[in-house]
């Protein structure tokens, strides 16, 4: 069974004058596991595809299933308990608590899962170890980089154990060794835990590093290329 | 909850300085509220205690009439019957019969009309402290044959001295003339001028033979245990009593007083609604650019799953905190100081104390540590950061996940 599952998606935005089709009618399936790139030129509707895939906008039609849940029809309130069990998020800009130290910006989705103090201390200790930002622990965001923040953010994004992972260009803020960093430590998540992304990006480095490419132009998917085991393939 | 609470308390000290300029607004407004609010209870306190214990007492019995027509000929004949009534009820503390008329006072060429009232000695001493009064001579003793005591502004003004004799010539019961002369055998000082001019005080007795009217009284006063118990005290005497009598209440024969009090009242709330509203658009704007600028971060924290209702609540504690710390630091400041001016009230000087004088009021500013003063200030401006953050909250509900996380 897919884990997303996208039917016929369009959005019009219908803000300006002139209606913007966004999205045209997309059909795509995603499996667990996966560690996908959604690609395409400036405007092709990436990112409203991924805010649709989260539950973040609701579409104009068409229907997202999440492991047998339609989202699409969730109520407000019920679509944000969703996202909180189901999808992790990491933002281009980061977007921490600038009042929380690293710590307690990972376990902010924790305790509103109301996990106990135990299985939050542990896991955020074992998610900043896999971050390799163990010695930041009770620090606030604006004292790291912007490549440590995104860092912490991706064990934000996970310390709720999600079914998948959506990032919206979160290299773009990144220089080129952070990005490494940053995909690198993505990469072997998804290969030693089986954690699902799925990340825009205009990065051709990113790019590469993906498994699977679906390229979107004008809000539609124009080529969907699996690359298996292509980073392996290149590094040995 | 805990988390919520943590992030608002933080929250707030993001921007020190805008906090700090906003909460300095809030606990000025505290300060001056209760000053302001507690010197004019004080003074209300003060009056209306002047005109409790000086003439009407809490309560007052007298014949039917005789408040609208305050003639002896409306004086009733004293019935020992009563005091029963009065003893039986544990609220009343005091009963203080009095025998009130006019006369004109005079001393060789100088002459004055004046308020003359006999008093029991013992009762009245202790309703109003008039022995304390007493600058020269002495208050009355349980003799018998009693002098009479004026105050000082009439001493002056018909040149008298201790020990010289005053002639009083009036009209006494059912028409008789009321004629006497009495020794001054003391001389009183009130802090307000207008007593110290027209008073004068007989022993009961000396007053019931100088005005023909035996055993008869015009009013009795009653002191109160407990001021909430005006009106049941009022009922169980109306009950106990016959028809010919009538109970009245002090705010009902102080009529101009409530008034003024009331219309002072008034004043002073108009001027503290200023005050506050002037504070209210203070901490309105600090908590609505606190949440506008976090727009993002709002929107953030939803979509990684926080509900709306949690950021509006995280809202709610940050302007009661501001409140609380306002309300909390500015009582504790003015406290002490209103303390001290409780135990030691401003006495008015110069041209205040003059107004004073001349509406009747002692030249004193006491202040009221009246608890109903702080409760009304806190719950103020509790209600003030509540409503300030009804905007916010509203603002918070509509912010579009999608198109902000854009931005
Ligand atoms: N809130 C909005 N109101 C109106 N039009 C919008 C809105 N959001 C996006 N669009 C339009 O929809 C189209 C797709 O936008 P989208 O942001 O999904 O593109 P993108 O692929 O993420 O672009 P980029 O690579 O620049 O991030 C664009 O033409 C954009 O102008
Ligand atoms: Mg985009």
């Amino acid at each position: 069974m897919p884990v997303i599952e996208v039917k016929q998606l369009k959005k019009t935005y219908n803000e300006t004058m002139v209606p913007v089709h966004a999205l045209n009618g997309v059909d795509l399936t995603f499996e667990k596991g996966e560690f996908t790139a959604i690609v395409g030129p400036s405007g092709c509707g990436k990112t409203t595809l991924l805010n649709m895939m989260g539950g973040l906008d609701r579409p104009t039609s068409g229907i997202v299933t999440i492991e047998n849940d339609d989202i699409t029809n969730m109520k407000a309130g019920e679509l944000v308990d969703f996202r909180l069990n189901n999808i992790g998020f990491i933002f281009q800009s980061y977007n921490l608590i600038p009042v929380l130290t690293v710590k307690e910006n990972i376990e902010f989705i924790m305790e509103l899962q109301h996990r106990n103090r135990k299985e939050m201390e542990d896991r955020v200790r074992y998610l900043l170890e896999v971050m390799g930002l163990s010695d930041k622990i009770n620090v606030r965001p604006r004292y790291l980089s912007g490549g440590q923040q995104q860092r912490v953010a991706v064990a934000r994004a996970l310390a709720s154990k999600p079914k998948f992972i959506l990032a919206d260009e979160p290299t773009a803020n990144l220089d080129s060794k952070s990005t490494d960093i940053l995909l690198d430590l993505m990469a072997e998540l998804n290969q030693k835990e089986n954690v699902t992304f799925v990340f825009s990006t205009h990065d051709q480095r990113v790019m590469d590093k993906a498994r699977r490419i679906i390229t979107l132009e004008d809000g539609k998917v124009i080529s969907d290329i699996k690359q298996v085991k292509s980073n392996e393939a290149r590094h040995s | 909850m805990k988390q919520i609470i943590i992030l608002a308390w933080r929250n707030l000290w993001r921007n020190r300085r805008r906090t700090m300029i906003t909460l300095a607004s809030v606990f000025m407004a505290v300060i001056l509220a209760i000053a302001i609010r507690s010197l004019q209870k004080g003074v209300y306190a003060s009056m209306i205690s002047n005109a409790v214990r000086f003439s009407t007492g809490y309560i007052q019995v007298h014949a039917k009439g005789y408040w609208d027509d305050q003639n002896i000929n409306n004086s009733f004949e004293y019935d020992p019957s009563l005091s029963a009534v009065f003893q039986k009820n544990k609220d009343i503390s005091l009963y203080v019969p009095r025998l009130e008329s006019f006369a004109l006072a005079s001393s060789g060429p100088h002459t004055k009309g004046v308020a003359v009232t006999g008093i029991d000695p013992e009762k009245e001493d202790e309703m109003n402290g008039l022995a304390k009064k007493i600058i020269e001579g002495d208050y009355f003793n349980s003799q018998p044959q009693q002098g009479i005591l004026i105050g000082d502004g009439l001493a002056e003004y018909l040149q008298l001295h201790l020990g010289d004799t005053l002639v009083l010539l009036g009209q006494g019961y059912h028409g008789a003339t009321a004629a006497g002369q009495f020794p001054i055998q003391g001389i009183f000082h009130y802090p307000l001028d207008q007593m110290n001019n027209t008073m004068v005080f007989l022993s009961l007795p000396d007053a019931q033979l100088l005005f023909g009217a035996e055993n008869s009284l015009t009013s009795i006063s009653l002191m109160l245990q407990n001021e909430n118990a005006i009106s049941s005290a009022k009922e169980f005497i109306e009950k106990h009593v016959d028809s010919t009598y009538e109970v009245m209440e002090w705010p009902a024969m102080n009529k101009t007083l409530v008034q003024e009090i009331q219309g002072d009242n008034a004043g002073g709330i108009i001027m503290l609604g200023i005050l506050y509203l002037v504070v209210a658009f203070g901490v309105f704007g600090t908590i609505l650019m606190m949440t506008m600028e976090r727009k993002k971060e709002f929107a953030a924290m939803i979509a990684v799953g926080m509900r709306r209702f949690k950021l509006t609540f995280m809202v709610i504690f940050e302007t009661i905190f501001i409140g609380l710390i306002g309300i909390v630091s500015g009582t504790l400041i003015i406290l002490p100081i209103l303390i001290y001016f409780h135990r030691h009230p401003v006495a008015l000087t110069g041209a205040a104390a003059e107004t004073y004088q001349q509406f009747g009021i002692e030249p004193v500013m006491p202040a009221s540590l009246d608890p109903s003063i702080f409760l009304y200030q806190g719950i103020t401006v509790l209600c003030i950061a509540i409503l300030s953050a009804f905007y916010p909250l509203w603002y918070i509900n509509r912010i579009p996940v999608a198109g902000t996380l854009k931005q």
